[in-house]
């Protein structure tokens, strides 16, 4: 096999082999793990991205590099992938509201044109002060 | 608080955490997967953060030159770096277990750190504290899982463990100014360090069915800048950039 331009492979001094079929055993020995972040105590874990991890243990310390190296965290979770449930996206027509209930969204309320009046009123009142 | 004491200790901590950086550095782009990849080589920036803190403090508190020149433009037998640090990395056991016993003596002295009468390096060790008991819940997992995985992997484990041992007590070599150190409150000592040190990774080794070879003499001189043939050449890659434009501003 070729020699590797790396020093730091070089050094090794790797006797390689050539390459076999890869050995499905040890690809299904790491399996995922989803990981939830918390910026901040009392806070919820919020789903941040996915890790390789042979278990729980290590999946943790590859999650803390992984996603808690560039933002601020004071706690993480990870699940097993294959511990989570959800829907097809083939049944996503389930989340579609008919417009009839518009009412049920928060953006329905009629509350909203009457604090955008008094906002409005506000600024006139200070506009007219200066 | 005596000067020179307090001097010796940073320098070799600072050429300590340079060194073992370098090391950790070199499986950057190479680590067995990508994950572990990501979390060893952000352990090394770590480390290399912790050396170039100490070097600016070095300077600032005790006038010696900047971090650049620090770290990089001594002569071999300035640096106070322990053998253990600047060995080449025989294969992934090996790095394991450096890292193992390396972190595991930082994670106690930079607590010790945190009583030190010199406030700036008190200051330092509750800052940087966190980050390295991170390390040794890498370097901990890493040890359980593989010193107890299959026979290869546990009996490449206790190889490395063997040759490294001497080399990790030689960490705790006593400087010129042991006593001096501990009269003035700056620090507790190499000998009390050693023994908490042991204390911590017994039952973590015998937990992954590894064991510790007893009577083992120290391989020292590192602190007296008596080094390995190893760290020759690792300077000479590390500081291949700077020497080849000297002066240059980066």
């Amino acid at each position: 096999m070729e020699k590797s331009l790396d020093p730091r492979i070089q050094r090794l001094d790797i006797q390689r082999e050539e390459p076999k079929t890869p050995d499905i055993k040890t690809h299904e020995y790491w399996s995922t793990y989803e990981v939830f972040v918390q910026s901040k105590r009392g806070k919820q874990h919020v789903h941040a991205g996915t890790v390789h991890a042979p278990d729980p243990q290590l999946a943790l310390v590859f999650a803390k590099e992984q996603f808690g190296r560039r933002q601020h965290c004071v706690n993480m979770w990870v699940v097993a992938t294959t511990e989570i449930f959800a829907f097809r996206y083939d049944d996503s027509d389930m989340f579609e509201t008919v417009p009839e209930k518009l009412h049920r969204e928060p953006g329905g309320y009629k509350v909203r044109d009457k604090i955008e009046a008094y906002r409005k009123k506000i600024s006139q009142q200070k506009a007219d002060k200066s | 608080m005596n000067k020179e004491a307090a001097k010796e200790l940073m320098l070799k901590m600072a050429d300590d955490a340079l060194i073992y950086g370098h090391r950790l550095s070199e499986w950057t782009g190479i680590g067995p997967i990508l994950e572990e990849d990501i979390a060893f080589s952000s352990i090394s920036q770590d480390k290399v953060g912790h050396a170039w803190q100490l070097y600016q403090l070095l300077e600032q508190d005790f006038g010696m030159p900047d971090p650049d020149r620090l770290g990089f433009e001594r002569k071999e037998s300035e640096y106070k770096c322990s053998q253990l640090n600047e060995l080449y990395t025989r294969d992934y056991a090996f790095a394991l277990i450096r890292h193992f016993f390396m972190d595991h003596a930082e994670f106690i002295r930079y607590s010790l750190l945190r009583a030190s009468s010199y406030e700036s390096l008190a200051q330092l060790a509750k800052k940087v504290r966190g980050e390295i008991k991170y390390h040794v819940l890498h370097a901990d997992t890493w040890v359980k899982k593989l010193g107890a995985a299959t026979e290869e992997s546990h009996s490449r484990m206790q190889a490395a463990l063997n040759e490294a041992f001497p080399y990790a007590l030689g960490l705790f070599e006593p400087g010129p100014f042991e006593q001096e150190l501990i009269d003035s409150g700056v620090f507790i000592g190499e000998g009390q360090l050693q023994a908490e040190w042991l204390d911590e990774i017994r039952p973590i080794i015998e937990e992954s069915g590894l064991q510790l070879t007893s009577n083992t003499e120290a391989i020292t001189g590192g602190r007296s800048g008596n080094h390995s043939s190893d760290l020759a050449p690792l300077l000479e890659e590390m500081s291949e950039v700077i020497c080849s434009e000297p002066g240059a501003s980066w």
